[in-house]
Order: C-alpha cells, then sequence, then structure tokens
C-alpha cells in the first residue's frame, strides 16, 4: 500500500470520529441555535464511562452503551435545568456552556483525576490486516466502519421518518413547524440529547484509537468539530459529513508532513469559507 | 355563532405597543377580512391569534376556549391552521414533505382533504417531489394554503395571500379560497380590497393598533368615506 493511500485511509478514520462530535454539534446549533461549547466535555465523558464499564464487564460493547447513555442522560439534564431557560439569548448560551464545560471537564478529574488513563483496544479488534499487502490496524477500519453506520443511520433517520422532517423543518423555520402544531421544544430536547448521545458514543470510540485518555481532550476534539460545522454549513448534514472527511484528511496529511502547521491549516480553511462560502460548501444560494 | 372572539388585545413586540385594543367576533361559516394600511397591526393580529406573538392582555376565546397564554402548537392542535404573509415554505423539504409534516391524522378525512386540495391546486401535484425552495411564489402560496387545509381545521388564518403575486395567480388562489370558504371558517388579511370584497362576508378595519370599524363588507362597498379614511383607496 503506498504512503498516500495509508494516509488517506487514516484520514478517513479520523474523519470519521470527527463526524461522530460534529453531527450533534451541528443539528444542535441549527436546530435551536445553541453553540454548545460543552459538546467535547460530552464527549470525553462518555470515553471515561465507557471506559469504567469496560473495565468493570470486560465488554467493549457494554462500554459502548454505557459511555452512550451517559451522554444523553448529561444532554437531557443539560438541555432541560440549563439551556431551556435561555433559547434565543446566545451571549447567555455561550457564557453557560462555556461554564458548563469546565464544571464537566472538572467532574472527571474529580472522580478519575488529571492524569492519564490507558485504554486498551478490545481483543477482538486487536492487530493489523493487510490492505494491498501492507500491514493496516483494525481498529481503524472499525472506526471507518462506525462513521459509516452512523452515516447512514442519520441520513434514514432525518429522510425517513418524521422526526427527521421535523428536524429538518425546525432547522429552517422552529416558528413555523410549532405553528403546525407540532411542540418544537420536546424536539428541541431529543436532538440535544441525540447530539450529547452521538458525542459520548464516539468519546467510546475514540478512547481506544488514542490509547489513552485525559479530561483535558475534549476541548481538543471540539476544535475540530466547531471547524467543520463552518465548513459543512450550520444544520446542514451532508456538510457535516462532507467537512469532517476533509478535516480529518487535511490534518493527517498535514500532520505527516507539516506537523506544525496541521491546526493552523484546518482553521485557515474554516477562515476560507467563511469569507467566500460563509453557508457552508454544500450551501446553494437561492 | 361566534367561533373566535378576540376581546381587547394587547400585544407588544420588544418594547413597541403594537396592539392597543383589538376586537373581533369570527362568526362559523364566514370569511371576515381585516384590513388595514401597512403597519396598522393586521398582521400582529393574526400572531397573537396563533399564540406566535402572544398578547400581554386581553382575552382570545376560540370554540368557547381562553386560548389566551397557550403555546402556539396547542393552539395550532384545537383546530388552527396559519397561513403566514411568507407562506413559511421548508425550502429543504419536498412539497409531499410539507404536506406530510402538517398532517397530524393520517385518517381518511384527512387523505379526502388533500385530495380536495391538490384538485384545487393541481400545480401543486406536479410539483409533488420539488423542494420548497423551488417553487414559484403562487405555487409557495398554494402549499401554504394546502397545508393549513388538511387537517380537520375549524379556522384557517390567512395572512395576504395575493402579496407579491401575479395577477392570474391571484385569481387562481381567491377562486380557491372561495371553495375554501364552502367548507371552512376564514379569516383573512388583506391589503388589496377590490380582492378582498370578492370573497369577503364580514370586515374589520384595523388602524395603529385599533379596531377602528366593524361591518359586512356590503356595508363597506359602498361606503366611499370610509374606504377613504381608512385605507387610502378612492374607487
Amino acid at each position: 500500500m503506498s504512503l498516500t493511500l495509508n494516509l488517506l485511509l487514516n484520514g478517513i478514520a479520523l474523519g470519521s470520529l470527527i463526524f461522530l462530535i460534529a453531527v450533534g454539534l451541528s443539528l444542535i446549533f441549527g436546530l435551536m441555535g445553541v453553540l454548545n461549547f460543552a459538546h467535547g466535555a460530552i464527549f470525553i465523558w462518555g470515553s471515561y464511562a465507557g471506559l469504567a464499564a469496560f473495565n468493570a464487564s470486560g465488554s467493549f460493547l457494554i462500554g459502548i452503551i454505557a459511555g452512550t447513555v451517559a451522554g444523553i442522560v448529561i444532554g437531557w439534564v443539560m438541555e432541560r435545568l440549563f439551556i431551556r431557560p435561555f433559547y434565543g439569548n446566545h451571549v447567555a448560551q455561550i457564557l453557560l456552556t462555556l461554564g458548563l464545560m469546565i464544571v464537566l471537564t472538572e467532574g472527571l478529574k474529580y472522580f478519575w483525576g488529571p492524569n492519564l488513563l490507558g485504554f486498551d483496544k478490545p481483543a477482538a479488534l486487536t492487530g493489523v490486516v493487510d490492505v494491498l499487502s501492507d500491514p493496516f490496524p483494525i481498529y481503524r477500519i472499525f472506526m471507518i466502519g462506525i462513521g459509516l453506520l452512523v452515516l447512514v443511520g442519520v441520513h434514514l433517520l432525518l429522510s425517513r421518518t418524521r422526526y427527521g422532517i421535523i428536524i429538518r423543518a425546525g432547522v429552517q423555520d422552529p416558528e413555523m413547524v410549532q405553528a403546525l402544531g407540532i411542540n418544537v421544544r420536546r424536539v428541541f430536547s431529543l436532538v440535544f440529547a441525540l447530539g450529547a448521545g452521538l458525542a459520548a458514543f464516539g468519546g467510546v470510540i475514540a478512547g481506544p484509537s488514542f490509547g489513552s485518555i485525559t479530561p483535558d481532550l475534549g476541548m481538543a476534539n471540539q476544535l475540530n468539530a466547531f471547524i467543520v460545522i463552518v465548513i459543512g454549513g450550520i444544520g446542514n448534514f451532508p456538510g457535516a459529513a462532507l467537512g469532517s472527511l476533509l478535516i480529518g484528511i487535511v490534518q493527517t496529511f498535514m500532520a505527516f508532513y507539516l506537523p506544525d502547521v496541521a491546526v493552523a491549516v484546518s482553521v485557515a480553511m474554516m477562515a476560507l469559507v467563511l469569507i467566500w462560502k460563509p453557508e457552508g460548501i454544500l450551501s446553494v444560494r437561492r | 355563532m361566534t367561533l373566535l372572539q378576540v376581546e381587547n388585545i394587547q400585544t407588544y413586540i420588544d418594547q413597541f405597543h403594537i396592539l392597543q385594543g383589538v376586537n373581533l367576533a369570527v362568526e362559523a361559516g364566514r370569511v371576515t377580512v381585516i384590513l388595514g394600511r401597512n403597519g396598522a397591526g393586521k398582521t400582529t393580529t393574526l400572531r397573537s391569534i396563533m399564540g406566535l406573538t402572544p398578547p400581554r392582555a386581553g382575552r382570545v376565546v376560540f370554540d368557547g376556549r381562553d386560548i389566551q397564554g397557550m403555546q402556539a402548537h396547542t393552539i395550532a392542535r384545537l383546530g388552527i391552521g396559519y397561513v403566514p404573509e411568507d407562506q413559511g415554505i421548508f425550502k429543504d423539504l419536498t412539497v409531499e414533505e410539507n404536506m406530510k409534516l402538517a398532517i397530524r391524522k393520517a385518517d381518511t378525512a384527512t387523505q379526502e382533504r388533500q385530495e380536495f386540495a391538490l384538485e384545487l391546486f393541481p400545480d401543486l401535484k406536479i410539483a409533488w417531489k420539488r423542494k420548497g425552495g423551488n417553487l414559484s411564489g403562487g405555487q409557495k402560496q398554494m402549499l401554504s394554503i394546502a397545508r393549513a387545509f388538511v387537517n380537520d381545521n375549524k379556522l384557517l388564518l390567512i395572512d395576504e395571500p395575493s402579496k407579491g403575486l401575479a395577477p392570474i395567480v391571484v385569481e387562481k388562489v381567491m377562486a380557491a379560497i372561495l371553495e375554501l370558504k364552502k367548507r371552512t371558517t376564514i379569516v383573512l388579511v388583506e391589503q388589496n380590497f377590490i380582492m378582498a370584497s370578492g370573497v369577503g362576508d364580514d370586515v374589520y378595519i384595523l388602524d395603529d393598533g385599533h379596531t377602528v370599524y366593524q361591518g359586512t363588507m356590503a356595508d363597506i362597498r359602498g361606503d366611499e368615506e370610509l374606504k377613504k379614511k381608512y385605507l387610502g383607496i378612492a374607487i
């Protein structure tokens, strides 16, 4: 396998991971106008909760379920208690979610300590397989598969179900959805919990690929998700998928060839999109 | 029978006191037209009834229930369909999805109403799989009316359906409203008096956030003084 193909596959694996964080963030921002700065903290809470359950049960699947449920519960409680009173007040939301990010991150340090915690791969996903006669980690292939599964799952949810139609309509005009007799607030809660659950799910999947986790990893991964939702367009699901893939691949190549400027290039891409296509790369002007 | 009673509502948008005493009594089975100049408070009156811009004082009674303070989705479910001034079409949803979203109960009566609406507006059948953002202004208006009618709504609130449309399309929309009138009660906000006079039974004129006239369409047709004073028209 050529170096380029190897980097490309690694980039797709990283893109899958970024997508899991970005898709929820994008839907939450698009539908509810809430810029959730605590999204990365939920991601890393999923990682820790998943690791604890994985260690206790020995089953990675139970770890995934536990981490995802932790994210859903945190998201649901957060929306009901803290976000709901501040819909429409963006300054309050930013301050509030920044505060929640700090509280959630410090909470992890309180329960698990500030140091690195090892997160081993499950035995079944350890090792390498041959891809075009060269070894490639099984876990990265698993990550790509998970990314594809979530992509298809969210696509089917948004395109084939009534809830999906409500979410897509709500992203465009929540007031009109309300005027059609649909309780948009209930949909808001559901999407917030779903987005948080997806981030936490991503946290569990990411853990073994990081090898070890710390509470501060949430913020670092959140930055990529914010870049993606700007590049893809707010609330634009295909945009989030394409943006994640793009950032994952670009960052992997840059990390290999020009590691010192890898993050700067992503931020520069975001800035270019903001200048030339502020509604996202897939937006169509009408 | 009075289906909708609006009593002295006071509505604010931010610090601005927009409605300062609007009164309406909408009789079932009739078309009540709200007339008035730009900025008179017509759109805010419909939004206040719908609960989208809730009044701070006054009373709104629909079908015997005080709906003042209820959320918009609850008010809609009581049987009020709303066609906003900007049509409120979801641009990334197809015509079919826009209709699906509106349907609250998928029964045969709803199916029959949908078929009736599509007979009224055959353009929608042709554009069934087209996205809302790709529709013409007239098609958007037709879809908005069809969407409000498809449920078993006792009352339709229609805000300026002629706005921005070509005269030939306005005629089509008005013909459809005349058909809908046989099946439901309508409150129609309109600036185009000639158009409104063709479909309306009762008339309210708003001026500067107040109800300043109440009567029948027949009365106002012959009252040149009134039309000149509040509507700025002389025919």
